[in-house]
């Protein structure tokens, strides 16, 4: 996709905001979790009538905000009201009840009921108890068409397209007197024509007098739609501006802008060897009931043994489907994996491992830890076979191995036999990747390696992906965070919808360029 | 590297977590069993004789030889509703086996060659339903809930056919020892079941194969990303607990020295009962073989009570639906407190 080099406010309906008091604000709202500080002092306004752009990296701490306005968990400290009146959302059944809906990628639709039913949900007319079909037809056709959607209210949800199960929701929204709707990248899954009705359905709301929070983002898009662009940066607010006084840039910078000395870490690579893992042309399809649509796309890929390959994208990009079909986690559909010049066949995990590949997924709790079992029996799942005999464990040599991986990644437990689900979120990854360490991997491929862990853990576990990659590993480092992207990688690709958009030399790269990249906004200034 | 406090200490102090309320989690079937035997050896002199203690380990192996096997489908998350029609289509192949090389061998008293052929038939068969069943749900991914309860009538009605809808009684005595005999004082049944529980104990304790099996059940994702053939193994289960309905089938027509079409009729729930009241968890990954004992002797325990007792056997699977239950709410009961949930 090729865009124009610069994207100026093209709003339309900007005409009917009313200067007057704000239908929602949100002052001053704080949230901590345990070691992450999501929202820091974060102020929003929405009017009446009024498209708002809530922008941010991955983690800027946008979906926070709004599961604290949908009452999903309440805010430490900070005020919200609604027409000047303060109200305390405390679950999301109650945010409703106040005017507040929120529509979520993942729609929260029963696949299996009609529309009619879905809108209706719980609320259905009734007669001791008895849906009155009828009323139930007509109510809902009337929100329908109030939306300008030509959808048969009988037609079950499972056999609509996504667009239209969107339409759904927002029918819902309606049905519940919402004043405030907030679309989580509403157009993420949808074709370019969907999303130009989508715009539409979006300024008929506003012409109801309702406010729409848009979460998005593609720059095309927010500038398409929004009024007003707030930027969320770090759990901060970064930038609050017209839309038409913005411009694709400034939100970016706004987006990405750190403070330069925190962005780069000096390293340089001791030696980067020979080229270990090779992809060629990965493509992959969705599968069943939307086999049409592009999970991978003509991956082209060098790895060279000593090196960290930082792999950045937004969060759908392609990223850890990359890396799960590298891993035989997941098949591909055309395109091969070379293992030092020669082709792989892999097929699954075990496949890969035999080869020396070893992957940290994303989630460890889910996809790479068995938290029922110790930590010795976690750290040895891999390399029980080494010391076996005849089918059965050697203890000491075991216990010997993980007392080692215990002492030189510093996993803080108790002993051995401690539970993993005991553990720290960082001390949990440190025995991930202990697993892994065991079998002296060639390739090291790491999902999110610090996600949700403490800054402490977090600066032992970049130590370590140093040290394995100057012991001549090669590391291919996923992550959304940019500035562990800056700090750890010797070179960067960016992934787009499923394809490689461009790949950044360590002198080259920036968070401006990585994007620029991943949003498909692109400039000819570099930023400074 | 960082400092030592910029980490977070890890919150147990108790290695596995061996917390008061935890152990008696861990602990309560055996106390209940403790508690049962003593209460009835008070109120019934007979029941605490060797032979009447006997008589109950010689009723519950049976069960307890496929509650064994049950115990490695559970330990994976799965469930087998199949074992009690595969134990009698197994005991009736057996049967059918010890006639056949009966009226082959004829006058040369083969003896412990035609139980051989028996026991082989009735092993062979057992496996081969299991890991026929098993890779229906490893490797077509088949719920192992409908494919057993498919299991479950099909084999009845093969064991029909088998034996043409007629029982066949009468087989020789080498075979009956199986099922009668003694070696020493000790029931001959009462030994295989040990047998099995020892070494039940000791793969899943000690082996490469144990480990797999706690893994798979505990999260079969993260066992299937640290390269444990997860297909495989969930097959393996299902052959197993194939295999030892396949035993108990040809204990159980040695015992009762006849090959019923309706022998092992409900044997499947009491030995998932075993397994349950044992503390094995039904969402897998946790439990063992020892509590899978415990279980299948609170079970024979309670019904030989009640038989001593003169309490009409009807309340036989009440009380035991009961303990299930119960045992269950306890050893969630001590999980809450544990986690702190």
């Amino acid at each position: 996709m090729c865009l124009p080099l610069r994207w100026r406010g093209v709003a339309e309906g900007t005409d009917n905001v009313e200067d007057s008091r704000p239908l929602l604000q949100m002052t001053g709202i704080d949230k901590q979790f345990p070691g992450v500080h999501a929202l820091d002092d974060v102020s929003l306004e929405v009017h009446s009538g009024e498209c708002l752009a809530l922008v941010g990296e991955n983690g800027a701490g946008k979906s926070t905000l709004m599961k604290i306005l949908s009452g999903v968990y309440p805010a430490d400290v900070g005020t919200i009201r609604i027409d000047g009146r303060e109200v305390h959302p405390h679950n999301p059944h109650h945010a409703q009840t106040l005017g507040i809906s929120i529509i979520y990628q993942e729609f929260n639709l029963f696949p299996n009921l009609s529309v009619e039913e879905n809108i209706f949900i719980g609320r259905e007319p009734n007669r001791a108890g008895f849906v009155r079909r009828r009323m139930l037809r007509e109510d809902a056709l009337a929100f329908l068409s109030q939306l300008g959607v030509d959808l048969d209210p009988g037609a079950i949800v499972r056999n609509l397209s996504v667009a239209q199960q969107q339409m759904v929701e927002i029918a819902k929204a309606l049905s519940l007197n919402a004043r405030i709707v907030i679309m989580d990248e509403p157009t993420s899954a949808l074709t370019e024509n969907e999303a130009t009705a989508l715009f539409r359905i979006i300024r008929g709301l506003k012409a109801r007098g309702l406010g729409v929070i848009f979460i998005g983002h593609r720059m095309e898009e927010v500038f398409a739609i929004a009024d007003r662009i707030s930027v969320l940066r770090d759990g901060r607010n970064a930038g609050d501006m017209p839309a038409g006084e913005a411009t694709a840039e400034r939100v970016v910078q706004m987006m990405v802008g750190r403070p330069v000395d925190e962005l780069y870490v000096d390293h340089v690579a001791e030696s980067i060897g020979p080229v270990v893992l090779s992809v060629r042309g990965l493509g992959r399809r969705g599968t069943a009931r939307d086999a049409s649509r592009v999970v991978l796309e003509g991956i082209d890929l060098d790895l060279r043994s000593g090196e960290i390959l930082g792999v950045s994208g937004l969060v759908g990009s392609g990223r850890t489907e990359l890396a799960r079909a590298i891993f035989g986690a997941d098949a591909y559909d055309e395109g091969e994996i070379l293992l030092e010049g020669r082709p792989a066949r892999i097929a699954t995990p075990q496949d890969a491992i035999e080869r020396g590949i070893a992957l940290v997924p994303e989630d460890r709790k889910l996809q790479a830890l068995v938290l029922l079992l110790s930590v010795r029996e976690n750290i040895t799942l891999p390399t029980l076979s080494r010391f076996s005999t005849l089918g059965f464990v050697r203890r000491g040599a075991e216990r010997r191995l993980v007392e080692r991986f215990i002492e030189t990644l510093r996993i803080r437990t108790p002993s051995q036999n401690q539970r993993v689900m005991n553990l720290s979120g960082g001390n949990q990854q440190k025995v991930v990747l202990a697993k892994w360490l065991a079998r002296e991997p060639k390739v090291l491929i790491v999902d999110e390696p610090t996600r949700g862990i403490d800054i402490g853990a977090k600066a032992e576990v970049h130590a370590l992906l140093r040290e394995l990659a100057d012991s001549g590993v090669a590391i291919m480092m996923i992550s959304s965070e940019l500035p562990e992207i800056l700090r750890m990688s010797d070179r960067v690709v960016v992934m787009r919808e499923g394809r490689v958009a461009g790949e950044l030399s360590r002198d080259d790269v920036t968070q401006e360029r990585i994007m620029e990249l991943s949003t498909g906004v692109r400039h000819d200034a570099p930023a400074a | 590297m960082v400092s030592e406090a910029a980490g977070t200490p890890a919150r147990d102090e108790n290695g596995r977590g061996f917390s008061t309320t935890d152990l008696l989690g861990r602990a309560a079937p055996l106390l209940f069993l403790l508690v049962l035997i003593a209460v009835l050896s008070y109120l019934e002199p007979g029941f605490r004789t060797e032979r009447n203690m006997f008589n109950v380990l010689r009723q519950v192996s049976v069960i307890g030889i496929m509650a064994v096997g049950m115990t490695f489908v559970i330990l994976t998350a799965g469930i087998d509703l199949s074992v009690g029609s595969v134990l009698a289509f197994c005991g009736m192949a057996a049967a059918i086996v010890a006639r056949g090389s009966r009226s082959l061998l004829e006058g040369n008293d083969p003896g412990g060659i035609q139980v051989l052929w028996a026991a082989l038939a009735a092993m062979g068969a057992g496996l081969l339903i299991g890991l026929f069943q098993g890779t229906l749900i490893g490797y077509l991914r088949i719920p192992a809930f409908v494919v057993t309860l498919g299991g479950l009538g099909a084999w009845r009605g093969a064991t029909l056919l088998l034996s043409d809808g007629q029982p066949i009684s009468g087989v020789s005595d080498d075979f009956k020892w199986w099922g009668q005999g003694f070696i020493g004082r000790v029931p001959v049944p009462v030994i295989v079941f040990i047998v099995f529980v020892a070494i039940a104990f000791v793969v899943l304790r000690y082996s490469q194969y144990g480990r797999w099996i706690h893994a798979l059940g505990g999260n079969q994702e993260a066992a299937r990303l640290s390269g444990l053939n997860t297909n495989l193994l969930t097959a393996s289960v299902y052959g197993i607990s194939g295999f030892c309905a396949g035993v108990a089938g040809f204990l159980l027509t040695a015992r009762l020295n006849s090959a019923e079409q309706v022998a092992g009729q409900g044997y499947e729930l009491e030995a998932i009962a075993a397994v349950v009241i044992g503390g094995t968890s039904l969402f897998g990954g946790e439990g063992g073989v020892i509590g899978t004992f415990i279980g299948a002797m609170l079970i024979g325990v309670l019904n030989n009570g009640l038989v001593i007792l003169n309490v009409s056997p009807y309340w036989q699977p009440i009380v035991v639906g009961t303990v299930v239950v119960l045992s269950v709410f306890i050893d969630q009961f001590a999980k809450r407190r544990r986690r702190g949930g």
